[in-house]
């Protein structure tokens, strides 16, 4: 019996030079990052005040540094494909074999799926919703530590398929027969399915942990109905997350007994039926579609409300429109395969309820517009990428009821068309949202703001950039083009995809700015300070000051109305109270630091790797650490910290900006 | 439904020199009317989408900050009558293409035979890895990456995949549908002109994927009449053992012909082992075929 299971030095590509030359760059920058870390001497401050941390704030922080090298990593892949479809036209077969090219493409999708969307929301609702919530953390602090850290196993272990052994060549669906062990023999697939069942147990445990935040512990007097409008669509998202990751996680089990010990659950031999995995993989699917969209719709709201200085028009529209996308995200998963056959009767009933969660959804887009009517509208960064997104979002979503009509998919159905308007909702929707989220709340996470230059310079190269890169791919996928090429002979295609290619480059431009606008915030940050609040801004978050206190609020505020630290900022002149009169503090009990999820997502990532490579005594050894882990966890005798009073009456007083509560 | 047509127009300027092939340019029935419902959907929508496009940025031109001539109205968050109209507007849209679906799922529903007085023409499908063979069981022939169609007559398909799934797709003649293993699926369609047309996969499925595609050659009746008595006249053989050959992963096969096939192979490759096993399921086949 071999040691090492499958694993032997030929697992790493040596004769691609693509392959080595990539993960050369990741490895020489890690231990770049790593060595710097060590000579600064910085390790016991990581350690201690990020790794081990519990707080919401810097959870929601890590998930976001996570998303941001991911988005790097899957955009490196995008221009990859872009550029070998710019070249591989007539004869020519571009830089990359069908081999490497199969597996960008499938790596591109999972990483912009569940490694930069999911932790840029997750990030977001994290480091938001207890602030807007007037609480001082999530239900379970811990567990969220671990929900992070076993996201970032996932993460991990994608990015090792790299340098070691392959990632899955089916593309991010990964649908069988091909997904089964006949025809992907190698260890790809099986990074994609350990991967996503690892960090999808994380992302489970964070919908656990939110949905009992925002029901349980809210502050007192906020009742739903003064819920600002993120929490309300960081419930809606955390509620799909709950209902709808477990039937991922048994879909992917099923996989993998088919893969692992010959069962027959999606073969096509001996009674096996793909087609359940296809449904059972969209049953997830879609709901996973409006998980990452909604968190990005509440930050839309309140970025449209805040710099229009007007409450969000029709509140109750937007709650019920919300409530609505989340109910009606179960019924429409058939719309991914009308392609398979069904009977007329289910094609046209699915075809109407996709239809109809447009209604909500352009509800929403009416309501953003009419709180800009009447508004005074401040163009700072975060309402840019707003109103980018509602102008693009509008032509995402036509092309979105276009493919819900079933003679219409059938037509343009895994075409460009189809890779277009996902895309066309995805960036604009999501990504555009989550940076619109980023932009906003960066201030309160670190005192001050980004760089509105280089951010507004972000904006338009990527807002004509996206529309330079996607609108030829609806002409493409019009004139019959599928997806997933490695190369093609239709010289009729490559005009449009060359200026595809350029956008992608402007896309590129628009990423350097982000990492210039990032760098040169840091470097100019006693410039760029702000106080409490720099918007101007509505809700709860905006009252403490920037950054918030570990507790959040000394005292937790009572909330007797909608945008309450708008109201408040309205009243306080009216009654001349002092802002910041003396008081006397109680001490906050706080959750300790806890490597508990760290370490369990060390263990993680043995058993994961482990598994992948067949070698079982490592396997058994990563899962049985895991269980320690847990064991410790669960025999703690001190649960929690106490902040003496001295310390938070003097953390007043250094921040005299501070908003009184 | 005319006005379809000049809202088509704009996008098919968009598309300028290439209308040589795809969607935009049917050269059949099924793939025109899929081309139509495609025109009256997108014309339905723009009518409130364009709009609400140059509202979005009108509105926020006109209430920007810097304007002293805008009203500016902090507390306006609520009005009965806005709130109807925007539940309204987008329910009115869907309701009509909701409409344009619904008729179009069942009069475009591909099993559905296309209605002709001439006898359709029965051409078994199947997908492997990575080339696509076509079966004519009635004419005793087979061929690979190249189909052959007389033009004029509603061409039957029954498809299936030896392995991997595929989807057959050929835009200018119909829309596509799944070829998946031990399953059947069914799809018609029909050639008005002559001409060659581009078929392809366009489901992903493996390292030969991007070869996969293939030849359309709509040819007069008397033409195909030709082409079917040349076919029988030469090349090999295709049963069981040729067939297990053709199995084996190729990729980029240059199009040949088979002059004789074995009956009932596309039965067998298509029903599985369990359907063939099973009793039980006999029985349910068989009473379901005396329905029929």
């Amino acid at each position: 019996m071999n040691l090492l299971g499958k694993l032997t030095l030929s697992a790493i590509p040596y004769q691609q030079p693509i392959i080595m030359g990539a993960s050369g760059m990741v490895v020489v920058g890690v231990l770049l990052v790593l060595g710097w870390v060590t000579l600064k001497g910085y390790w016991p401050y990581l350690w201690h005040e990020w790794l081990t941390s519990v707080d919401h704030k810097r959870i929601g922080v890590m998930y976001i540094v996570l998303a941001l090298l991911m988005l790097v990593r899957g955009f490196a892949d995008a221009i990859m494909m872009r550029t070998q479809q710019a070249l591989a036209s007539g004869g020519a077969q571009g830089y990359l074999p069908p081999e490497h090219f199969d597996q960008i493409f499938s790596a591109h999708g999972t990483i912009m799926i569940f490694f930069v969307a999911m932790p840029f929301v997750i990030g977001l609702m994290n480091f938001a919703v207890p602030l807007q919530l007037g609480i001082r953390d999530v239900a379970f602090p811990t567990l969220n530590s671990v929900s992070l850290w076993l996201t970032a196993t996932g993460i991990l272990l994608t990015n090792l398929s790299l340098a070691i052994g392959e990632f899955a060549k089916t593309g991010w669906v990964a649908y069988p027969p091909l997904s089964e062990l006949q025809f992907s023999p190698g260890v790809g697939v099986d990074y994609y399915l350990w991967s996503l069942q690892i960090s999808g147990v994380g992302t489970l445990l964070t919908g656990i942990n939110f949905v009992t935040t925002i029901l349980k512990t809210r502050a007192p007097g906020m009742g739903y109905m003064r819920m600002p409008v993120f929490c309300w669509t960081a419930l809606a998202s955390n509620l799909l997350i709950v209902a709808a990751f477990p039937v991922l996680t048994a879909t992917l089990a099923m996989l993998l007994l088919d893969r692992y010990l010959g069962f027959h659950f999606f073969s096509v031999e001996r009674g096996g039926n793909p087609m359940m995995y296809v449904n059972l993989f969209w049953v997830w699917g879609h709901p996973e579609v409006y998980i990452l969209i909604l968190p990005a719709f509440g930050v839309f709201s309140e970025v449209t409300a805040t710099f229009s200085g007007k409450p969000l028009f029709g509140y109750r529209s937007m709650v019920a429109a919300t409530m609505a996308i989340c109910i009606l995200a179960y019924t429409v998963w058939l719309h991914h395969f009308f392609t398979m056959g069904a009977s007329a009767n289910v094609n046209a009933f699915f075809g109407i309820t996709s239809m109809i969660i447009a209604v909500p959804t352009g509800v929403k887009i009416f309501n953003w517009l009419f709180t800009m009517y009447g508004g005074r509208i401040r163009f700072e960064v975060p309402l840019l990428w707003t109103i980018g997104f509602m102008v693009a979002f509008i032509f995402g979503g036509l092309t979105g009821v276009l493919l819900a009509v079933p003679p219409v998919d059938w037509q343009v159905h895994n075409s460009l068309f189809l890779v277009a308007h996902f895309h066309h909702v995805i960036i604009p929707g999501v990504l555009f949202g989550a940076i619109a989220g980023y932009n906003y709340w960066f201030p309160k996470a670190f005192g001050f703001k980004l760089d509105e230059r280089w951010g507004k310079a972000a904006f338009w190269c990527w807002f004509i950039g996206f529309h330079l890169a996607f609108m030829p791919l609806y002409v493409t996928g019009l004139m019959g083009m599928t997806r997933r090429l490695q190369h093609y002979d239709v010289m009729s295609w490559r005009p449009w995809l060359l200026v595809a290619e350029l956008g992608a480059v402007v896309i590129l431009a628009g990423i350097v700015c982000q990492i210039v606008q990032l760098v040169v915030s840091i470097r100019d940050r006693e410039r760029l300070r702000v106080t409490a609040d720099p918007w101007n801004g509505r809700t709860l978050e905006w009252s403490v000051s920037s950054p918030p206190p570990a507790w959040n609020y000394a005292v937790l505020p009572h909330v007797s109305g909608r945008d309450a630290f708008w109201a408040r900022k309205k009243l306080a002149p009216a009654t001349q109270t002092q802002p910041a009169q003396p008081r006397t503090y109680e001490p906050i009990e706080m959750p300790r630091n806890s490597g508990t999820g760290f370490v369990t997502a060390f263990f993680a990532v043995v058993t994961g790797f482990a598994l992948i490579w067949h070698i079982w005594w490592m396997a058994a050894l990563g899962g049985f650490g895991a269980f320690v882990t847990l064991l410790v966890f669960a025999f703690r005798d001190k649960e929690e910290i106490a902040i003496p009073a001295e310390q938070v009456t003097r953390f007043y007083r250094d921040h005299p900006a501070e908003v009184a509560i | 439904m005319r006005y379809g047509l000049w809202v088509g127009v704009p996008i098919a300027a968009a598309m300028l020199g290439g209308c040589s092939e795809g969607v935009l340019d049917p050269q059949g029935p099924i793939a025109s009317a899929e081309r139509l419902i495609l025109f009256n959907s997108t014309g339905i929508m723009l009518a409130i989408v364009i709009p609400t496009m140059l509202a979005t940025l009108a509105v926020a031109f006109w209430f920007r900050a810097s304007n002293s001539r805008a009203t500016y109205l902090p507390d306006f968050d609520y009005s009965g009558r806005l709130e109807i109209l925007v539940w309204s507007i987008p329910i009115m849209t869907v309701l009509l293409v909701g409409g344009v679906a619904w008729v179009g799922s069942y009069d475009l529903d591909p099993p559905k035979a296309i209605a002709s007085t001439v006898k359709p023409l029965r051409v078994q499908v199947v997908s492997l890895d990575w080339k696509w063979l076509f079966i004519y069981p009635e004419e005793g022939i087979a061929s690979v990456n190249q189909l052959t169609i007389p033009v004029g007559t509603p061409v039957s398909f029954e498809l299936t995949s030896s392995g991997v799934m595929n989807s057959f797709f050929v835009p200018q003649l119909a829309g596509q549908i799944y070829t998946m293993a031990k399953m059947v699926t069914r799809l018609n369609l029909q050639a008005d002109h002559p001409g060659k047309y581009y078929g392809l996969s366009a489901q992903f499925s493996g390292e030969g994927f991007a070869d996969m595609h293939f030849i359309v050659d709509a040819v007069p009746a008397e033409q195909f009449a030709q082409w079917v008595a040349a076919t029988r006249n030469g090349g090999p053989v295709l049963d069981t053992q040729s067939y297990s050959d053709l199995t084996k992963p190729t990729q980029a096969v240059a199009p040949f012909t088979y002059r004789a096939v074995a009956p009932d192979l596309f039965n067998r490759i298509s029903m599985s082992e369990t359907q063939v096993d099973d009793p039980i399921l006999r029985v349910c086949l068989a009473s379901q075929r005396a329905e029929k």
